[in-house]
């Protein structure tokens, strides 16, 4: 008998260790691929820039002081970098809203689908995915289509009487956000989607059985069940938007820098590669922290609804 | 010198004209994208029997670290005037020697011995152009050659004007506007230049490349621009003026160039010598529609271009034109800085 169980026992730990060697290729590119090109960025960080671009291989935190504190050009004095507060500030907030925005127009969206029937609700599902055939860019020019000044909004606007000159929409943030939201809405609405569907309604109806109204049975059922598809796609959609880059470019007219800009910039005209490296790892510290403290604030308020 | 538009058909085009006749050599050209003559590239694989394949970039930024991290394959590169000095320097191309080529006598003398490379030993002239002002004098009829439009933008024109967002463009213009010398590093010039551009901003619409576009649409009523396209808005809209602003503007010049790792480094010889031929630089310009520096080739120019004053600097403006230079690298940090502050 024993000798029978230790045969299972040393097929079992072949058997794994069989899994880990065949899987270990496929491992290894995630990892290196994952880690190498960021231990590239984080390293050069450290670097001195090179008088026209590149890195030279010599030591120096000025960079990573450059991001947060910078020396006045005129009086030489050193202040917290209030241009790069800025610019980080108005990349921030522009998520936020962006996620917002998108979780208004997506939660009604995806109650309305997982609310149909199982035959049309494929089609629906269908027309969300839509958009993603098309790439980025050429949504982000047909918005710019429909909003310019010779857009269809203003020509129909103008024909009709309503307006006499046309409404300067294209290169406001107005525009930047009516860009985001329409890029980004399909984010939101498939993880939602996702959790809804798999709601049972049978307890939306006990609710009502219960004279619940219908707030209640939005805020009390139905939120706290699909809360997991809202934190998906909130993170699905916070995070390309922070650091967004054709959208605001196109949409709002480049006037004022989201932080890809000032990224890019760094690495191009602005030759200071360590400087970009820098600014590149500081928003991805930002990233990591917000969702975090987003997943540990969601974890802590699912225990207190069960 | 933005020439973003990939010329990727263009290439592709080339490709299948070419793979037919069998040829005796090739040449790998890296150039701004939209930029070059497919008729000239034909003529002159037709005449020496070489297959050329063209890859686009889109700034001098790009080419150069490409070129720098070496193994492109490429044998040419065109980069603009303030660059040249760095290929030089960091020892990315080679001397081919341009100044005792056959065709050297036909460019014009004002390029046959200039600042960014003395003597042509590395470069032979591609394309000029300056940068000014284009107005719609539709919607502005005041006068307009100043610097002024941008930087102190008259009623009519508030909210409708663009900049063009190249940093040392837009840095150069603002150091001429207040009266300064360019790559100064004169603070209180800087300072004044500083806050002349942070005081212009709120008139400004948007910061955007795609003028040619934009212009034609009537999103824009003035911008800063290139003349080639300002002279393409002018075709499309005859409303649309070039003008070259009496503060003084901005000259530059693209240059062809072999780099030191090129392989058919006979054919890019080849390649220099015969873009110096008035009939063949003229072929470029009809196409990229920007000057050249070939004596001979207005015989050979398409006729919108020949008088056009997008391409003909007038003579009394002549005086104002300045060929724009490479700033020290300290003197770019600051001009970061002044731009990140411009566009926080």
């Amino acid at each position: 008998m024993a000798s029978a169980e230790e045969v299972a026992k040393e097929a079992e730990r072949r058997d794994i260790r069989m899994r880990w060697l065949l899987s270990a290729p496929a491992l290894l590119v995630i990892f290196f691929a994952a880690t190498g090109p960021l231990l590239i960025v984080l390293v050069y960080s450290f670097l001195t820039p090179g008088p026209y671009g590149d890195v030279r291989w010599q030591f120096s935190p000025e960079a990573w002081i450059a991001v947060f504190m910078e020396r006045d050009i005129f009086d030489d004095t050193l202040s917290l970098a209030a241009a790069h507060v800025t610019i980080f500030w108005r990349s921030i907030k522009l998520a936020i809203i962006t996620t917002i925005a998108t979780l208004a127009l997506g939660f009604p969206t995806a109650y309305f689908m997982a609310t149909r029937s199982e035959k049309t609700r494929d089609l629906w599902l269908f027309l969300i995915t839509i958009p993603f055939w098309t790439n980025l860019l050429i949504r982000t020019f047909a918005v710019l289509q429909i909003i310019r000044n010779e857009g269809l909004i203003n020509t129909v606007l103008l024909k009709l009487g309503i307006i006499s000159a046309p409404i300067q929409i294209l290169f406001t943030d107005t525009a930047i956000l009516v860009g985001m939201a329409y890029v980004y809405l399909p984010l939101m609405v498939l993880p939602i989607y996702a959790s809804m569907e798999k709601l049972d309604f049978r307890l939306v109806e006990a609710g009502y059985d219960l004279y619940a109204t219908r707030f209640q049975v939005l805020r009390r059922i139905i939120f706290p069940l699909v809360k997991p598809g809202v934190i998906a796609g909130s993170i699905l959609v916070f995070i390309p938007a922070l650091g967004a880059y054709v959208t605001p470019s196109v949409l709002g007219g480049g006037k004022n820098m989201m932080l890809s800009n000032l990224i890019e910039l760094q690495f191009g005209q602005g030759r200071n590669w360590p400087l970009g490296s820098a600014l590149s790892i500081a928003v991805m510290v930002i990233v990591m922290v917000a969702l975090l403290a987003y997943v540990r604030n969601a974890g802590r308020s699912e225990v207190r609804h069960g | 010198m933005n020439r973003k538009t990939t010329a990727a058909a263009i290439g592709l085009a080339l490709l299948a004209s070419t793979s037919l006749a069998r040829a005796d050599g090739e040449l790998n050209i890296y150039n701004w994208g939209n930029y070059t003559s497919p008729d000239v590239i034909k003529k002159f694989e037709q005449k020496y029997n070489v297959k050329v394949t063209i890859t686009d970039y889109d700034s001098n930024d790009t080419a150069l670290a490409k070129v720098r991290q070496g193994g492109t394959g490429f044998d040419i590169a065109v980069p603009s005037q303030t660059y040249v000095p760095i290929w030089i320097q960091e020892g990315l191309i080679q001397e081919t020697d341009p100044g005792k080529m056959e065709n050297f006598k036909n460019v014009a003398p004002e390029w046959a011995n200039p600042e960014f490379d003395p003597g042509r030993k590395y470069t032979v002239p591609w394309a000029l152009g300056t940068v000014g002002v284009v107005v719609n004098t539709d919607a502005y009829k005041g006068p307009s050659d100043s610097w002024g439009i941008i930087f102190n933008t008259p009623d009519e024109l508030k909210g409708k004007v663009n900049v063009v967002p190249e940093m040392n463009d837009v840095i150069f213009a603002a150091i001429k506007y207040v009266g300064g010398q360019q790559c100064t590093t004169d603070k209180a010039v800087l300072k004044k230049v500083r806050d002349t551009l942070v005081a212009a901003k709120p008139d400004w619409i948007a910061m955007e490349y795609n003028t040619i576009e934009k212009m034609g649409a009537g999103d824009f009523k003035a911008t800063s621009d290139w003349n080639g396209s300002a002279l393409r808005q002018r075709l499309a809209n005859p409303a649309i003026h070039y003008f070259y602003p009496k503060e003084g503007f901005g000259l530059w010049s693209d240059n062809v160039v072999v780099l030191k790792e090129a392989k058919n480094v006979e054919n890019a010889k080849l390649f220099q010598n015969f873009i110096m031929d008035p009939e063949n630089a003229a072929g470029l310009s009809a196409f990229h529609r920007y000057a050249n520096a070939i004596t001979g080739s207005d015989k050979y120019m398409p006729a919108d271009m020949k008088d056009a004053q997008e391409v003909v600097i007038p003579e009394a403006d002549k005086a104002h034109a300045e060929l724009q230079l490479m700033c020290p690298p300290d003197v770019q940090e600051l001009y970061t800085k002044i731009w990140t502050e411009l566009q926080k």
